[in-house]
């Protein structure tokens, strides 16, 4: 029986904007977290620490988000846990994020004037104290407005754990249309919704840019 | 212990190779064609005229802001609701030039906008034609500014169109797909098939740069 588009079809999938958020948090904290191990280790004085992270950073942005779900929701099989969508998601997502992130915050620390290092080492600061107190929170201002258009990307991104079953908001479409066959109607209010969390952030990254590249011209 | 198992996934090679071939296919004819709707974006976006600046506006906006595997189901399953059907290999390719072409229209207005207009000025004093001045002197260098976005736009391209699988259009991730449900070899095919389009995003890298050599490596006027 095809059943119609109500009320209650439009509720069951604005409420699973849920997990799209849900998942989106989850895969950016981690990816904070990751991206500044990455970014730190980026730029420290080990060249092998440089390497190791370089190279994570070209795979994770060299192959499909797609494959990166899969391979992970395979590999749990692997290393022998029970496939679980939402876990494989979070780790594959999180791992993307710490590439993409780590990337974007190696440019920003880069970006802060060498002077400063040097500054903070004469005055006798441990390396901890130097990144924490001199070259971080100048890093964190320029790395504001691409971290937001990022967090745009990972929340477009977490559409793909609908193919590995896991239901957040394209997903949730997904069921909708199966059973009431309005692919049009259906998909263009994920659509909208997805719009609708997205742009908000788009606008935002935009004004911080351009605020920013205001500030650094004057 | 899991027991690893390659043999499928080598017994069936030039079924992954073809797959490759595809992927390479349909992210060029994407390229070209987005490339296309990317530079009349940005004329459109540049001319001044006001509904036109609106309308692009709005598809740049619409695109950047909804994800590619919604889009591409709008355009497979939903046009057809109203009327407009077309075969999965279609709806890939339409799916991903309306896709890049937003971004490249972002990237390449930006180009055009880095042109100076005394640039343009002296174009026209030197009584160049206004398709002219549009080739030489405001597209060339736009497109050399931003030559290294625009790329990699391209590159993320290709990375995404593993996304098209969902609707079985041909490409290796299909092909991955195909040979998972015959074999079940899951995690070898997907690790292969991830080798493969890392492979080939260094394959396009090194292509673009030799590109850039060919028509982008003059003298910069600054």
């Amino acid at each position: 029986m095809i059943r119609e588009f109500t009320s209650a079809e439009l509720l069951f999938i604005v409420g699973a904007i849920r997990w799209t958020l849900i998942l989106s948090a989850i895969a950016f904290l981690g990816g904070a977290i990751g991206g500044l191990g990455i970014a730190l280790a980026r730029t420290s004085q080990g060249r092998a620490l440089r390497r190791v992270a370089a190279g994570f950073i070209q795979v994770f942005q060299g192959t499909p988000l797609l494959m990166q779900l899969f391979l992970v929701y395979f590999g749990l099989a692997v290393v022998g846990l029970p496939i679980n969508p939402l876990l494989a998601a979070a780790v594959a997502l999180t791992l993307h994020a710490s590439a993409y992130l780590g990337e974007i915050w190696r440019g920003a620390i880069q970006a802060v004037p060498q002077g400063q290092s040097e500054a903070a080492t004469a005055l006798a600061l441990s390396y901890s104290d130097r990144m924490r107190h001199v070259v971080l929170p100048q890093a964190m201002r320029l790395a504001v407005a691409p971290t937001v258009g990022f967090l745009v990307q990972l929340i477009k991104g977490t559409s793909l754990a609908s193919i590995i079953g896991f239901t957040e908001l394209t997903r949730a479409g997904q069921i909708i249309n199966n059973a009431t066959f309005k692919p049009f109607l259906v998909f263009g209010t994920v659509a909208a919704l997805y719009f609708m969390l997205c742009w908000p952030l788009s606008l935002l990254a935009r004004r911080m840019e351009t605020r920013m590249r205001r500030a650094i011209t004057r | 212990m899991y027991q690893f198992n390659f043999q499928p996934v080598f017994d069936s090679i030039d079924l992954l190779l073809n797959g490759a071939w595809l992927t390479v296919r349909l992210s060029l004819m994407a390229m070209a064609a987005g490339l296309v709707v990317s530079v009349l974006g940005a004329v459109g976006k540049t001319s001044g005229i006001r509904a036109l600046r609106v309308l692009i506006d709005i598809y740049v906006e619409v695109i950047r802001n909804t994800p590619f595997l919604i889009q591409i189901f709008f355009i497979y399953f939903g046009l057809p609701a109203v009327g407009l059907s077309m075969s999965p290999d279609s709806a890939a390719l339409l799916a991903l030039v309306i896709n890049v072409g937003a971004y490249g229209t972002e990237i390449i207005r930006s180009g055009i906008e880095s042109i100076p207009r005394g640039q343009i000025e002296a174009g026209r004093a030197l009584g160049l034609s206004p398709v002219q001045i549009f080739r030489h002197v405001v597209i060339r260098p736009a497109l050399r500014n931003v030559y290294p976005s625009l790329t990699s736009q391209f590159i993320y391209l290709m990375l995404t169109s593993s996304v098209v699988s969902v609707i079985s259009a041909n490409d290796l991730a299909s092909a991955g797909a195909d040979l998972n449900a015959r074999t079940f070899a899951s995690f070898e095919i997907y690790l292969v098939l991830t080798i493969m389009y890392f492979l080939l995003a260094l394959g396009f890298s090194t292509a673009f740069g030799m590109i850039r050599r060919v028509f982008f490596d003059y003298p910069a006027g600054r």
